[in-house]
């Protein structure tokens, strides 16, 4: 359980980190905080021949409210994020979803951006972003690109992010007037990898479920007013989930038909 | 740009419990291993090697985190406290000494970091409940009691007996 050897890299501003990446390509690994990568550099999952931490750029330390939306800079960790204080006003989801992110000890040095970028199918940031319809800023040396949410996870722990680029902020949707929100999730221990999560965002029309832990990319569906039990079960086999060491795929099933009627239930509730 | 070439010893130096210290390693040794094996501090445990486990937890910067999730090398400059800051000349701190009290230990693995976690929380939130402290005990695995005596403890030192 210990890494391969690596160079480390501790560039002094994004500049020197973009061109490091430029020059290393897919050789070279960002680090943020590197709670999902360090653990899967000492299991051997990663074996990056350099490392470029930025950890402690301090251009990629800020939370922003701009175009409806609030702005994660890419060294925000989960812990700072959850401290702002207007977080819960501005999107009570990742209020809810955030206690939820690993632990007191991972979060306090594991990010927002570097969740996105790990992409684990169990956790809870990418399936945020699924929900609520964020975008992704990367950079490289060839320029800037902003990824739709809808476009940013392509597989199992696989993102639109090139070799080149890394992911320098990401943007939540701001909860609109009328939006009320639920989430909830299964984990064998309080922080661990979800089993199934589930998170709602809904209003006067209809609702919007977003399920983690089941497929490889979080699944999203859209369902109007009022919400059948048999529409919640066609979601649950159509997501198609397998049986691992956590669960089979038809207890899945059930929680997400469960959860998914106790969220959809909640936020018709705060609605009334 | 600092840059550290793999398979080379570089010199770390940072504050520990107080003290400057000072070791070398190459880039990819693990903070929890330049404690225990460099400098010789076997107060933090080393367990699951992942993250998962909370037995090397400790504080950098005011934080309460992974040593197992760090390279020593991204320590330098900083402040850590580990488990060997706690008890005073006189013996057991008020924490350590509630974690006897409340047989809130066994084989006493776990300890080091659940006694790191529970002073970082104090630090931050010294009116935590008894969920929030569940919560960061959620971080640490114990396979002898049955976190209640853990609880007590935190409980009795907080204020909330």
């Amino acid at each position: 359980m210990k890494p391969a050897a690596f160079d480390y890299a501790q560039p002094d501003n994004l500049g020197e980190a973009l061109a490091l990446l430029a020059e290393k390509g897919e050789a070279a690994r960002i680090c943020a905080g590197g709670q999902s990568l360090g653990a899967m550099m000492n299991m051997r999952l990663a074996t990056p021949e350099v490392l470029i931490d930025i950890s402690d750029l301090a251009e990629l330390q800020t939370i922003d409210v701009a175009n409806g939306a609030i702005e994660i800079g890419a060294g925000v960790t989960q812990a700072d994020l959850l401290a702002w204080p207007d977080l819960a006003e501005y999107q009570p989801l990742l209020a809810q979803m955030l206690p939820w992110v690993g632990h007191y000890q991972t979060r306090a040095r594991g990010t927002v951006c570097g969740s996105l970028a790990h992409s684990d199918p169990s956790s809870e940031l990418p399936l945020a972003l699924a929900l609520l319809g964020g975008d992704v800023f990367v950079r490289s040396q060839r320029g800037r690109r902003i990824i739709p949410a809808a476009e940013f996870q392509i597989g199992m722990m696989a993102t639109a992010v090139a070799g080149d680029e890394m992911i320098v902020a990401a943007r939540f949707p701001l909860a609109r007037p009328g939006q009320k929100f639920a989430f909830e999730e299964v984990a064998q221990r309080h922080g661990d990898f979800a089993i199934v999560a589930i998170g709602a965002v809904g209003n006067s029309d209809g609702v919007r479920l977003g399920v983690g832990g089941v497929a490889d990319t979080p699944g999203v569906i859209d369902l109007t007013w009022p919400v059948m039990d048999e529409a919640l079960n066609d979601f649950a086999w159509a997501l198609g989930g397998a049986d691992d060491q956590h669960a089979t795929a038809r207890y899945r099933r059930e929680l997400v038909r469960r959860i998914g009627r106790r969220v959809t239930d909640e936020v018709q509730n705060a609605l009334s | 740009m600092r840059y550290l070439e793999a398979g080379k010893k570089h010199t770390v130096r940072f504050t520990l419990n107080g003290r400057v210290v000072e070791g070398d390693g190459e880039p990819r040794l693990l903070l929890s291993d330049f404690l225990r094996q460099t400098l010789g501090a076997f107060g933090t445990h080393v367990g699951c090697e992942h993250g998962s486990c909370g037995a090397c937890t400790i504080q950098v910067d005011g934080k309460a985190v992974r040593s197992c999730l760090l390279y020593a090398v991204q320590v330098e400059g900083k402040t850590l406290n580990t488990v060997e800051s706690l008890a005073t000349p006189d013996g057991l701190n008020d924490l350590q000494a509630a974690m006897q009290k409340h047989h809130g230990l066994q084989c006493g693995f776990c300890t080091p970091g659940i006694l790191m976690s529970l002073t970082q929380l104090r630090a931050d939130e010294p009116d935590a409940d008894e969920a929030r402290i569940r919560d960061v005990l959620s971080g640490h695995i114990c396979r002898c009691t049955g976190y209640d005596g853990i609880v007590k403890a935190a409980l009795d030192v907080f204020g909330k007996v």
